[in-house]
């Protein structure tokens, strides 16, 4: 007899441990629109296998939740068995000895607050609401509703122009969105089943670059109607792409020097290479839409005057003001923030930050762009403070990683406290307070203060990036309404009782992503088509290929890489690697085409045209 | 041309072609259920699925394309076996009870089922649980549906009513009444073209055979019975009959047999219709300006119920003229009952329709106005009457022919086109030049509104001015039609709609025989009977004259507003 051994797991076990991992990225993939109801039925089976048995509540409880959970589904239920399903998942949670007891009956006694609709439709009218109405996942999760299987299906033939020219059906930013989008479409990929999601952006990005130029679509036949379209961002841009498509007069009033918008004035060069943004917009105004740049609406041109003077108006003037934090010394001299640095980045004027000692305060995209610039222009020292843990930080991890390899450092778990001055009120440090990680009260947990001392850390410049607010005074003046600064439009992006006016982008729903300006520039756009009295249609002669007939055996998924941190932080040269072609194909060729295979195929499938 | 191998057999095909339409080349058949060919090509029940060389997982054959140099094995042991088990799968939440089934004998799973040889079925049974209003003329049957989808499709894109659609969702889906409303309040038309498309018994007509025994059971009863004019071009397919063979008057002679006392046709009411509906276009052509136009035809009670439920606002551009069904009934009830000298509450009036709407328009509560109940008690489809010459023990290969009683069993060459799209109209047309002009034109004058497309149009000169028409059938090329209309793009004089495509000769009461349209044929065999008819021309019919003479007064006259108009706003829904 050994006293001790060595625990080595058996076949069963191992085999489990690979269905663990792929129901985790089965969970994933779980398409929206599923009954609530059945599905937690089928969490609390799981759970109850999960069960060591010893105590009762939890050996018994569970199944018999489950039990009543089916005839809810079954329509055998009344309100009492509801009554039931609490009495007992309560028991449950209150008496069970251990988490695998108490919170699978917390999963119930959630249930039943959050899906209360739908117990009552099935127990009380027999019937389910929830309806699967988004076939294809990462169609019906971009905001633009791009065809990305169809194009994925061109990349893999070769037809990189065909590509190009079916995403410009919903998307007329694909160079952009190639290399910046946030790709939504990629978080519940139906490939995440097999193994991990296909890397959409980094396929759209190869069909782009391999495309050559790409002319736009013949232009509809005019019809005499003009529209101006306030602020030459991504959403001002798409909704002028198809409004000048259809055949209408657009002219776009841009305040700065520059198309573009936060595409310019906030993200960097080495994520976002000025010439291709460039070619992109010019080939957007090659339809013959007018500009005028430097246009300051209410001060150069009031809006009256433009209401007056067009058809209709599509406003989307962005996010472009930076909010404030509440610190002590905040007037002192060498606080600066990031909407500031990356506008004059944008515009190519100095920033003054060789050879600094710089402290950014915030843990989103901006803080970490500010960051690698800063490196780009030289600064000696750079570092995040941030107040929650690195994880928990809103910028992409990529984005981190990338300031961290540049030599950014990270702060992670630091509040700001106070600002130290020299005598001339110029800035000189920074007091942090260290703290730790809190409770949870919904989804994020909440820092509070360490029982430490606070320390100070030197700094010449203080950037703050923490958020960005909306310039909407002018617009409010002549009667746009306005609710925290943003521009209330409804989901059509028309204003109520304003007939004619239209708004979209980070201006109605606050900063966010590329791709939600995008696809709000074309719901104003179809949306004034209409208002105008026509109904031009937007589609693509391109046909889509048929989908290849193989098994689908797992393969890793074709990440980007990036160029060595050391070469990369001296020039504002794109950081990312393109695909190579051998990577292109072999990622191409994972989509498992849901618009074919699947509900897809039937229902809630392809959009052809709009 | 793409080259592939199918069961060892080489063959060349076009690109795009399904690997299932190559195999049918080589004559080789592939078992399938769910698939109706451009309609429902969406792979539900895995059926037709085969095995490609190279590919571990099965393919389905209906609805993915060869590529160049695919080795397919349609009956590989594995194919044999999952397309096996995925049929026992399907017949374990459908209730086989076949023996108790309308569509016994003529159900694609039954016949699939009964093909692979399935005698046992090693899987629990587990049936859904639905309630079905069964007043409704439409009947779904939860029981027996296979989820093949095919009425969903139907409805969204031939029809454009959406009225299924999928419901519940994970191992409960069903297909219901789309957005989980009650079929009462899903703006159905009823034309049936979703049972006409349904593989098994799943949706079926309202049995209304039980009320007409009972009728032919009643000895103070007097059974009067209308054919309308499509029946005659299908009723034999049921019954195994060759199309020449099944004529109008063997079914005639099946119905004397069966018990019914007087065995008319709709034909007499289709010819009345004329008379009343090209005398009312020729009143509004007279008031031009005061009109709103275009005039539409009021005959297909589908149509009706599409116009009132999508277009409320158009119902006044309808005829008020009723259908012939509707027309006859009042008649029978009133002239008929005159002649024969008896109470008309003794008649029990009985039609035979390829129409499911059709049991909904005869209970429209003011389709009463003959004054003994409803004008039309009981609506049979083609198929129930089938059904009875089957229960009777009828043998329908040794029916002599047999002639319609009289005087409403006469019709025009005219009125049996009312069974196909664009026959009302032609026989309007007709019989609106006679009218006008006093001579009648050539019968085939107006053939250009013949044909199969959904959405025709033509123009005529009558007397000097001229006159534009369009016809449409099926609901979908009615939007279309309607939608033009409305933006401006369209402008016609008079329209014909029908709501199912090709018109009743495509008619949800028809035969079914699944995945195949037989509108076109029976069409045919309607314009066939219009050429050799002796009369053409409604204003021809002698008994339609005679009813004028002796009853009527004359088209539009106070009595004939009484009977044979209505105010379709007033139908109940």
């Amino acid at each position: 007899m050994s006293r001790l051994r060595i625990i080595t797991s058996n076949k069963a076990q191992e085999t489990i441990e690979f269905l663990y991992k792929d129901l985790e990225r089965r969970i994933v993939s779980s398409p929206p629109g599923l009954c609530p109801i059945d599905l937690m039925a089928s969490f609390v089976k799981m759970s109850h296998a999960q069960t060591c048995g010893k105590c009762s509540p939890c050996r018994i409880g569970l199944g018999q939740l489950v039990d009543l959970l089916e005839e809810v589904l079954d329509g055998k239920a009344t309100m009492s068995t509801l009554d039931l399903i609490e009495k007992t998942a309560s028991a449950v949670y209150y008496t069970s000895d251990c988490a695998i007891g108490y919170e699978a009956a917390d999963m119930v006694l959630r249930g039943i607050e959050g899906f209360k609709e739908d117990f009552e439709e099935h127990i009380l009218r027999g019937r389910c609401v929830a309806a699967l109405d988004q076939a294809i996942p990462c169609i019906s999760l971009c905001p633009a509703g791009v065809d990305v299987p169809g194009y994925i299906a061109l990349i893999s033939e070769g037809r990189y122009a065909d590509a190009v020219k079916l995403i410009r059906k919903d998307n007329p930013l694909p160079a952009v969105c190639g290399l910046i989008c946030e790709h939504p479409c990629e978080v519940r990929c139906r490939r995440n089943m097999i193994d991990d999601s296909i890397n959409i952006r980094g396929l759209k990005r190869f069909a782009v670059e391999n495309a050559g130029y790409v002319p736009v679509p013949e232009k509809m036949p005019a019809t005499g109607k003009t529209i101006a379209i306030i602020g030459g961002g991504p959403s001002g841009l798409s909704a002028a792409y198809y409004l000048s498509l259809m055949g209408h007069d657009v002219e776009i009033f841009e305040k700065r020097k520059h198309l573009g918008g936060m595409l310019r004035y906030g993200i960097p060069r080495y994520r976002l290479p000025r010439e291709i943004l460039d070619d992109e917009i010019n080939t957007i105004l090659s339809l013959g839409i007018k500009v005028h740049k430097e246009i300051d609406i209410g001060k150069d041109i009031t809006f009256k005057k433009i209401k007056e003077d067009f058809d209709a108006v599509y406003i989307a003037i962005g996010a472009h003001t930076d909010k404030k934090i509440n610190i002590e010394g905040h007037e002192t001299k060498g606080i600066t923030s990031a909407v500031d640095i990356l506008r004059k980045s944008g515009d190519g004027e100095a920033l003054d930050l060789e050879g600094k000692n710089i402290v950014i305060i915030g843990g989103g995209n901006v803080a970490m762009d500010v960051a690698r610039t800063a490196r780009r222009e030289g600064a000696d020292k750079v570092r995040v403070v941030y107040r929650r843990r690195q994880v928990d930080m809103t910028a992409l991890e990529e984005e981190v990683e990338g300031a961290i390899a540049e030599g950014c450092e990270i702060l992670d778990l630091y509040t700001p406290r106070k600002i130290e001055k020299d005598e001339n009120s110029n800035i000189s440090g920074l007091w942090i307070q260290s703290q730790i990680i809190g409770r949870i009260p919904f989804d994020r947990p909440v820092p509070v203060d360490a029982d430490t001392e606070s320390i100070l850390i030197p700094c010449d410049q203080l950037v703050l990036a923490v958020g960005q607010g909306i310039e909407s005074k002018s617009f409010e003046k002549e009667g746009i309404p306005v609710t925290q600064d943003a521009i209330m439009a409804e989901e059509w992006s028309g204003i109520e009782n304003i007939p004619g006016v239209y708004a979209g982008g980070d201006c109605v729903f606050g900063p966010a992503t590329v791709i939600r300006a995008i696809a709000a520039g074309k719901v104003a756009a179809a949306n004034i088509d209409e208002y105008l009295g026509y109904h031009h249609v937007i589609e693509t002669d391109v046909e889509i290929p048929e989908p290849r007939i193989a098994d689908r055996i797992p393969c890793g998924r074709v990440n980007m890489r990036d160029r060595q941190a050391s070469e990369r932080v001296s020039d504002y040269e794109l950081v990312e690697f393109p695909m190579s072609l051998e990577e292109a194909m072999q990622e191409s060729s994972r989509c498992l085409r849901c618009d074919h295979f699947g509900l897809g195929v039937f229902k809630g499938g392809r959009v052809e045209k709009w | 041309m793409v080259k592939l191998t199918i069961n060892n057999q080489e063959i060349s095909v076009p690109e795009h072609t399904t690997i299932m339409e190559a195999a049918e080349m080589l004559n080789i058949f592939i078992p399938n259920l769910c698939y109706l060919k451009d309609l429902n090509e969406i792979g539900a029940c895995r059926v037709c699925v085969v095995e490609v060389e190279g590919v571990s997982r099965l393919v389905t054959s209906c609805n993915n394309a060869v590529s160049e140099g695919m080795v397919v094995t349609t009956n590989s042991p594995k194919v044999r076996a999952s397309r096996k088990t995925n049929v026992e799968l399907i017949l374990s939440q459908h209730d086989a009870r076949c023996a108790t089934c309308v569509r016994s004998g003529n159900c694609s799973l039954q016949e699939i089922s009964n093909d692979l040889g399935i005698i046992d079925n090693p899987y629990k049974e587990n049936i859904p649980l639905a309630h079905w209003n069964d007043d409704f003329p439409l009947i779904r049957d939860y029981e027996k549906c296979i989820k093949c989808m095919r009425c969903i499709e139907i409805c969204d894109k031939i029809q454009g009513l959406n009225v299924w659609d999928m419901s519940k969702t994970g191992s409960r889906t069903t297909v219901d009444v789309s957005h989980n409303r009650r079929i009462e309040e899903a703006d159905c038309a009823l034309c049936g073209q979703c049972i006409t498309h349904c593989p098994t018994a799943a949706l079926r007509e309202r049995d209304d055979t039980d009320r007409v025994y009972e009728a032919l059971g009643t000895k103070d009863k007097i059974t009067i019975v209308q054919i309308a004019p499509a029946v005659r071009a299908a009723w034999g397919e049921d019954l195994g009959l060759p199309r020449e063979f099944a004529t109008v008057k063997r079914l005639v002679a099946a119905l004397r047999k069966i018990g019914f006392d007087y065995i008319f046709d709709t034909n007499f009411a289709a010819d009345l219709t004329i008379m009343e509906e090209g005398s009312e276009f020729l009143q509004r052509l007279g008031d031009k300006e005061n009109q709103k136009w275009p005039m539409f035809t009021s005959c297909c009670p589908g149509w009706v119920r599409f116009i009132n439920t999508q277009y409320s606002d158009m119902v006044d551009q309808l005829s008020t003229a009723k259908s012939p069904q509707q027309m006859f009934g009042a008649i029978a009830k009133t002239y008929y009952a005159r002649l024969l000298g008896v109470d008309p509450d003794r008649i029990f009036s009985v039609s035979i329709m390829p129409c499911t709407a059709k049991k909904y328009e005869a209970g429209v509560s003011v389709m009463a106005d003959a004054g003994s109940g409803q004008d039309v008690d009981v609506v049979l489809t083609t198929r129930e009457i089938d059904r009875m010459i089957r229960a009777e023990k009828i043998n329908p290969a040794l029916l002599e022919e047999e002639e319609f009683d009289t005087p409403l069993g006469e019709g025009t060459g005219a009125a049996v086109i009312f069974g196909a799209t664009g026959g009302v109209m032609e026989a309007a047309l007709r019989s609106a030049y006679y009218l006008v002009t006093g001579e009648n034109p050539d019968p085939d004058a107006f053939e250009d509104v013949r044909g199969r497309e959904g959405w025709r149009e033509a123009s005529f000169d009558l007397a000097g001015s001229k006159l534009k028409v369009a016809i449409a059938s099926g609901l979908g090329n009615t939007r279309r039609l309607i939608e033009a209309i409305r933006s401006g793009e369209a402008s016609y004089d008079f329209v014909e709609i029908m709501a199912c495509p090709g018109g009743c000769a495509g008619g949800g009461g028809q035969p079914i025989e699944d995945g195949k349209e037989l509108a076109g044929v029976r069409m045919d065999v309607l314009y066939g009977l219009d050429t050799v008819a002796d009369l053409r021309f409604s204003h021809e019919n002698p008994s339609v004259i005679k009813c004028y003479e002796d009853f009527l007064g004359a088209p539009l006259s106070a009595r004939s507003h009484k009977l044979l108009h209505t105010n379709q706003k007033s139908w109940e829904l």
